[in-house]
């Protein structure tokens, strides 16, 4: 009774302990499994099927209603020019404003509403920007269903990712570094130009791709302001309407005969190779350039 | 003085000049916070835009249908040309079944992934699985949505013989899929936060890992997995292409799980895909849905926002 311990109590209950440890390690090892396994499957099926129809004239076909000679020149060359409009307007944006919140902006009301705001944004779902979009850009300013209006609206999707990735990359320079360069004469932005923003180029490069992947990946938006998926010519301007990758695979995931059907898993395909060499370089980056201090 | 050209300067010249060059910089120096902070602005009047926009739109919208019918109808029959109906109730039923089926998916799966990744894993292993777990964070919705149709249902199909082929069933699993890694790597954050100290107690006194997982790590980690479900089921709700390819288009209020359905989101793609013109009733109808949609989705981000400052567990 007076025991703290009793002995033979815990002896009894030890085996069955360890093993309800092992068990439920295996579970969560299944459970993590899983994950990577889904991901497999996903990636076998898509290529099984998708790699037959993957050969020049795929590139250089546009769409059309016959399978055999449907291709995603449009939709490709539209995801480029995507690109051409949210690199520049989402990274000068989102670097500004993280440099603002990190190097500029006092502590105060406003400054934590900006930035409740950013975290907020960030977890709008894609298709109310698409409505934004629709109501601003394509009516109010009468950009049409141009690469324009679909690059604004992408942006400003893409702006909170830019921003935070940014955010982290300047806050990661030391302090030191600033000083001296004070201590050398050097004013507040002549700092952020030459000392700040080239320490933390690699962070905000990662960033940036990141953020356009998930452009390039994304289509409620552009549906609900109304780019057409199905697209025979390219656009010679910004101005011009246009067509992008997922847009391609959506219509021709929605038509219900096989071979349609197998070229979505193709057009698939290209977008995830392109995906996974710009996830590729940015992870290049973030190893080799970043340096840790 | 090393100059590229050959001028002549003159000592008087050039301290005029670096004066003149110091006062350019002077205003510079004093133009530049304020053009930064017109580029945070930016980010606070996209937010006023979507909300004034989504406000603006869904009145003009109810000028026409009244709020109560949006609310309390249990009928949504947009399209219907002599007895249109636009009840918001089938289609909240359908985001709500495709959220929940996605919670019973991706909250075991994700808090046992990052309980093993956080907890049992070695470095190396979790240096292996962690970006996987990112790649399947990455992939675009549309490729989950081709999966959904042409990959699960057809597997369900087999198990469930009445299943139709546009069904609740499958995008709520693979939405579930979609929002595992989110679970897990917020959960995993959480969990790794908590300090080595407690847990060393806890072995200290004899507990197994398992014991010390369940009794010690999740209680204090709590607030973090609570916020990390919260917003990987806020991100559910607001995912359109894989219950629009892969979940059908009838809104029904039913909580059947086998039939075809409609999710709030998908109602936005069916519309903005057909033909009703502009400033129709339809057309203001997606605001409406899309104003609903937009504060389920901020109620939630903003619910998991209280969660991790209010429980904030400081070590």
């Amino acid at each position: 009774m007076s025991k703290l311990v009793d002995k033979e109590i815990v002896a009894k209950k030890m085996p069955s302990r360890i093993i309800r440890n092992q068990i439920f390690k295996g579970l969560f090892f299944l459970s993590t499994l899983f994950g990577l396994l889904v991901l497999g499957v996903l990636f076998y099926r898509i290529i099984t099927q998708g790699i037959g129809y993957i050969d020049l004239d795929f590139f250089q076909n546009f769409a059309s209603r016959r399978p055999e000679n449907a291709g995603i020149k449009a939709a490709f060359i539209g995801t480029i020019w995507l690109m051409v409009v949210v690199a520049p307007v989402s990274l000068i944006l989102g670097v500004g404003t993280a440099i603002y919140l990190e190097e500029y902006a006092k502590k105060n009301k406003f400054t934590s509403f900006i930035k409740l705001n950013i975290s907020n944004l960030a977890g709008v779902p894609s298709i109310v920007f698409g409505l934004l979009g629709l109501t601003i850009f394509v009516r109010a300013m009468a950009l049409e269903r141009s690469v324009l209006a679909a690059g604004l609206t992408m942006s400003l999707l893409v702006l909170p990712v830019i921003i935070v990735a940014s955010q982290e990359a300047i806050r990661s320079v030391p302090k030191e570094l600033r000083e001296a360069s004070f201590a050398m004469g050097a004013t507040k932005w002549q700092t952020v130009l030459k000392v700040v923003l080239p320490a933390s180029i690699p962070g905000i490069l990662t960033g940036g791709i990141l953020a356009l992947s998930r452009a390039i990946g994304e289509t409620a938006p552009l549906i609900v302001i109304g780019i057409p998926m199905f697209v025979a010519f390219l656009p010679k301007t910004i101005m011009d309407t246009f067509t992008v990758l997922p847009m391609q695979i959506y219509n021709w995931t929605s038509r219900p005969q096989a071979e349609f059907q197998d070229l979505a898993a193709a057009g698939i395909l290209v977008m995830l190779v392109l995906l996974i060499v710009m996830n590729s370089i940015a992870v290049f980056i973030r190893n080799h350039f970043q340096k840790r201090y | 003085m090393p100059r590229g050209n050959d001028k002549e300067y003159s000592v008087q010249q050039m301290i005029i000049e670096k004066r003149l060059k110091k006062k350019n910089h002077f205003n510079f120096e004093k133009l530049i916070p304020g053009l930064l902070l017109l580029t945070a602005v930016l980010s606070v009047l996209t937010t006023i835009g979507i909300v004034f926009t989504l406000i603006f739109e869904t009145f003009i919208f109810f000028d026409r249908v009244s709020i109560i019918e949006f609310l309390t109808n249990k009928k949504w029959y947009p399209f219907s040309a002599t007895n249109a109906s636009f009840g918001i109730m089938p289609l909240v039923v359908g985001t709500l079944k495709i959220t929940g089926i996605a919670a019973i998916v991706a909250v075991p799966i994700g808090l046992a992934t990052a309980i093993y990744l956080s907890e049992y894993a070695s470095e190396k292993a979790r240096r292996v699985i962690k970006p996987i777990l990112e790649v399947l964070a990455g992939i675009p919705t549309i490729v989950y949505g081709f999966f959904a149709l042409t990959f699960v249902t057809p597997i369900l199909k087999q198990m469930i013989p009445s299943l139709e082929t546009f069904n609740a069933l499958s995008p709520g699993i693979v939405v579930g899929i979609m929002i595992t890694p989110m679970v897990a790597s917020l959960s995993e954050d959480a969990m790794s936060s908590v300090p080595r100290s407690i847990r060393e107690g806890a072995f200290a006194l004899g507990a197994t890992k398992l014991e010390t997982t369940i009794k010690v790590i999740l209680p204090a980690a709590v607030s973090g997995i609570t916020a990390s479900v919260v917003l990987a089921l806020s991100r559910a709700i607001g995912e359109t292409m894989i219950v629009s390819v892969a979940g059908g288009s009838t809104p029904n209020a039913s909580f059947d799980v086998t039939s075809s359905i409609q999710t709030m989101t998908a109602y936005i793609v069916q519309v903005s895909t057909g033909d009703a013109g502009y400033q129709t009733t339809i057309y203001y109808s997606i605001y409406a849905v899309g104003m609903t949609l937009f504060l389920f989705t901020l109620f939630m981000n903003l619910f998991a926002q209280f969660i991790t400052r209010k429980f904030k567990e400081e070590y």
